[in-house]
């Protein structure tokens, strides 16, 4: 058997990362050949669903470079990303895709060997997770939709909107002196990224048919009470609506976001 | 013929010699290429770059009708600004060219596998090719210069940046915290390694300032805010409790930098016989050292510290000081004992080395310490100072005396620089000094246009270092406003306003402040001000930000285009 050869998207700050890796070459120093780069401004323009959408389209791992903290050509760029990563990794961890295939590092200009070690680990560790489930020519379809939901919950106002203000809400304080604790957002953001994942979920289930909360349960590997939980958030932000009653069983159907 | 009608794409690759070519199958790159969506036209080049190369990409251009160009060769870092000329010249917009890095990020990493670097080289075109057909034309916006700099520090560097626009024939706007001109300087005694008074120097400084009628002068004065972009600022001045609005073309950042006080070390703060080398000079200066019969100094204190967080860097001109002040000393006091304490001596500028030579010569006592076992110093009953070292060199614990201790300690960056840094919105280093555009490419620019640095406000340098620098920084600063106007690169970031809510995310993420909200609660970009980082894009809720030629539809093609056949 031909051995697994990760596909491997990375994307790469102009200034620093980019930089680096040109110095790899500059340097000749060899890393796995695995690794296509894509070149953007700051690691902080990757928008949450470009990582998504690269797993989604196929690819083994995704790894974003920028600059380390301190150094960012435009500041904070990379600290804003990073707060972005670490909102995807647990949206990955829902999908199942896993959040071991996304990774954010910083590599600067100088750091030509730190980049062909950076790059070197990671393709390891992807070659040790094996194929994508949604790679190759027989993706597992429940495993994509899963990723169609986490795009969805990545491009909804919630998420952006939280992890946008992240650093504000956590670092600086606001008028009244008062700062949210890391930890305390942390939670908050892990209940947003739960139930938006689960709401999102839904929607795409019940998209093209009606179904009760028993079946949507099954299909989510949720409790029916956590289901319905969600079920009446979504009916107020007019996600969902009760299609039809068989006997005493209401059947839902996704209403069209705009 | 419309520039945005179906792409037509020409691939172009390169051999670079045997650099690409040794390694990547080029001529079969070049087939490949042939077969991609929207490829017209595709060849070899021995050399891409060469005039040769560069006027084959002009000749295809218009043979066959041309409106996308992709060459894979060599990094866009370097090379793009080339290819896009000889696209401009062949009266294609240059937006509509893109760069397949095939050498640093291929041939030159995988050398040895010659079959998986032509794969992978296949797939870098391909990405491209699929980035290159959602390209579009751009225009960058011209904008008018005013022949108005600011430069901000009156020390050695701020004056020197400001005698050099002057004398260019530009209005300088000289900004000084304190009530007089020069610095750092006002404070040493004898210069190295041309033992001149700090003051004559000085002096000949301040009245050519003074006496140039292109240089305002504005002292006891701080920044208080600052808007606009390149040509185009408008700086308010607080002069003494007055506020004042200058418009401004460029600005120098010459804040230079303070010295570092080791409060709670060595017995510094406590015993008044242990000052600084700055506070030394200052009493070289004053005639106030009394006789000391025994002086030590101690080096980097405080510097080099090798943890997380701390004061790793080395601040370079120390070893040179203390160098100086201990041949001063002995040629005041030819008797008293002098010792430098040090880790590593690094005296590494023109005729420094020689100065240290001489210092040994004349018998100053150079002992060596190891950074894990720092001098012992503790104050004695009778006042005097002891201290207990290590000297690594001979093995051997020593005692010594001393009437007087020195510590030489690092240059720091100032609590008002770190102010001025987020007014200028530009970027400050692990180090706490100011951030360059570019250490090699870019060493006096910000990121920002029209800003630049020089001086010890961009990290510890020598006095003669600081000039060389501040002439740099004027001459970038100069080429702007003698040009009168400026082109600003395209690549910036735009707002649907039909999808904006005016949730105001973009407005407090923008490191630029190139966004604001208008009258209506939608969010405008400032062309000039916006430096294309993207984070709004990225993190706007509605998605309503999006990038010129980095949208998302163009990243994630480029991203994608080589899923499923790698």
């Amino acid at each position: 058997m031909v051995e697994f050869e990760p596909k491997i998207i990375g994307f790469l700050c102009n200034w620093c990362s980019y930089a680096g890796a040109d110095l790899a070459g500059v340097s000749r120093i060899q890393y796995p050949s695995n690794i296509r780069i894509v070149r953007v401004m700051c690691s902080g323009r990757l928008d949450p669903i470009i990582p998504l959408e690269v797993l989604a389209k196929g690819a083994d791992g995704v790894i974003v470079l920028g600059c380390h903290p301190g150094d960012c050509h435009y500041s904070e760029g990379n600290l804003y990303e990073e707060r972005k990563i670490k909102m995807l990794k647990r949206l990955l961890a829902l999908t199942s895709v896993g959040s071991d295939r996304l990774k954010l590092e910083w590599v600067s200009a100088s750091e030509g060997q730190r980049f062909a070690h950076v790059v070197t680990q990671f393709t390891e560790q992807i070659r040790k997770l094996g194929p994508s489930p949604v790679s190759g020519k027989n993706p597992n379809l429940k495993i994509l939709e899963n990723l169609q939901a986490a795009k969805n919950a990545a491009s909804g106002f919630r998420l952006r909107v939280l992890v946008g203000s992240e650093r504000e809400l956590t670092e600086k304080s606001n008028v009244y002196n008062e700062k949210i604790p890391q930890e305390e957002f942390d939670a908050l953001l892990d209940d947003a990224v739960e139930a938006e994942f689960t709401q999102h979920k839904l929607h795409l289930l019940t998209r093209d048919r009606s179904l009760p909360v028993k079946a949507l349960a099954e299909a989510t590997e949720l409790k029916p009470a956590d289901v319905l939980k969600q079920i009446v958030s979504m009916r107020r932000k007019n996600m969902i609506t009760v299609d039809h009653i068989e006997g005493v069983t209401p059947f839902y159907k996704a209403l069209e976001v705009e | 013929m419309s520039e945005t009608d179906k792409p037509r794409i020409g691939v172009f690759v390169c051999h670079c010699g045997v650099n690409i070519g040794s390694v990547v199958n080029v001529p079969k790159v070049v087939e490949y290429a042939k077969t991609l969506p929207n490829v017209v036209y595709s060849e070899d080049n021995l050399y891409a770059c060469s005039s040769e190369g560069l006027g084959k990409i002009k000749e295809a251009i218009k043979n066959h009708q041309l409106n996308r160009v992709v060459v894979a060769s060599c990094t866009p870092r370097t090379h793009e600004p080339l290819f896009r000329g000889a696209c401009e010249e062949a009266d294609l917009n240059k937006y509509l060219f893109h760069m397949a890095n095939i050498r640093e990020h291929c041939s030159w990493v995988h050398p040895k596998d010659p079959k998986k670097a032509t794969e992978k080289a296949k797939d870098i075109i391909k990405m491209a090719v699929a980035k290159a057909a959602l390209l579009e034309p751009q225009i960058e916006p011209e904008i008018n210069v005013q022949p108005s700099a600011l430069v901000i520090g009156g020390g050695v560097s701020g004056m020197t940046a400001a005698l050099s626009l002057a004398n260019q024939e530009f209005n300088v706007h000289l900004v000084e915290k304190d009530k007089e001109l020069g610095g750092k300087l006002r404070e040493l005694y004898k210069l190295y390694p041309s033992d001149k008074l700090s003051s004559e120097i000085l002096d000949g400084y301040v009245r050519s300032v003074y006496s140039n009628t292109n240089i305002d002068v504005y002292t006891l004065s701080t920044v208080k805010h600052i808007e606009g972009f390149i040509g185009n600022f408008e700086v308010t001045i607080n002069r003494e409790g007055k506020e004042e609005t200058l418009k401004i073309g460029t600005i120098v950042v010459a804040t230079g930098a303070d010295v570092f006080k080791p409060h709670g070390m060595y017995c510094y703060g406590e015993n008044k016989n242990v000052i600084t080398q700055l506070e030394l000079e200052k009493l070289m200066s004053e005639r106030k050292l009394g006789e000391p019969k025994s002086v030590l100094m101690i080096q980097c204190v405080g510097a080099r510290e090798g943890k997380e967080g701390g004061r790793n860097y080395c601040s370079r001109i120390c070893c040179a000081i203390a160098v100086k002040n201990a041949l001063q000393i002995k040629e005041m006091f030819p008797d008293a004992e002098v010792f430098i304490l040090y880790r590593d001596m690094q005296t590494y500028g023109k005729d420094f080395e020689e100065q240290y030579q001489k210092a040994r010569e004349n018998f100053v006592q150079f002992i060596r310490y190891d950074d894990a076992e720092p001098p012992d110093v503790y104050a004695r009953s009778d006042g005097k100072l002891s201290v207990r070292v290590h000297d690594i060199l001979v093995n051997d614990t020593l005692e010594l005396d001393a009437d007087l201790l020195v510590l030489s300690t690092p240059l720091v960056q100032s609590e008002e620089a770190k102010e001025l840094s987020k007014l200028l919105k530009v970027p400050l280093g692990a180090d706490g000094f100011f951030l360059e555009a570019h250490v090699k490419l870019r060493p006096v620019d910000f990121a920002t246009d029209g800003i630049f640095v020089c001086g010890t406000a961009h990290g510890p340098k020598t006095i003669g270092e600081s000039i060389a620098q501040a002439y740099a920084a004027a001459s970038r600063a100069g080429i702007p406003m003698a040009l009168g106007q400026v082109r600003t690169e395209a690549i910036t970031a735009y707002v649907d306003e039909g999808l904006c809510t005016g949730c105001g995310t973009c407005v407090k993420l923008c490191p630029y402040n190139a966004i604001r909200k208008d009258d209506e609660g939608i969010a405008r970009v400032n062309d000039a001000l916006c430096k294309a980082c993207g984070v709004c894009a990225a993190s706007c809720p509605e998605k309503a930000v999006n990038m010129r030629h980095f949208s998302d539809a163009q990243v994630i093609a480029e991203a994608t285009a080589a899923l499923g056949g790698l």
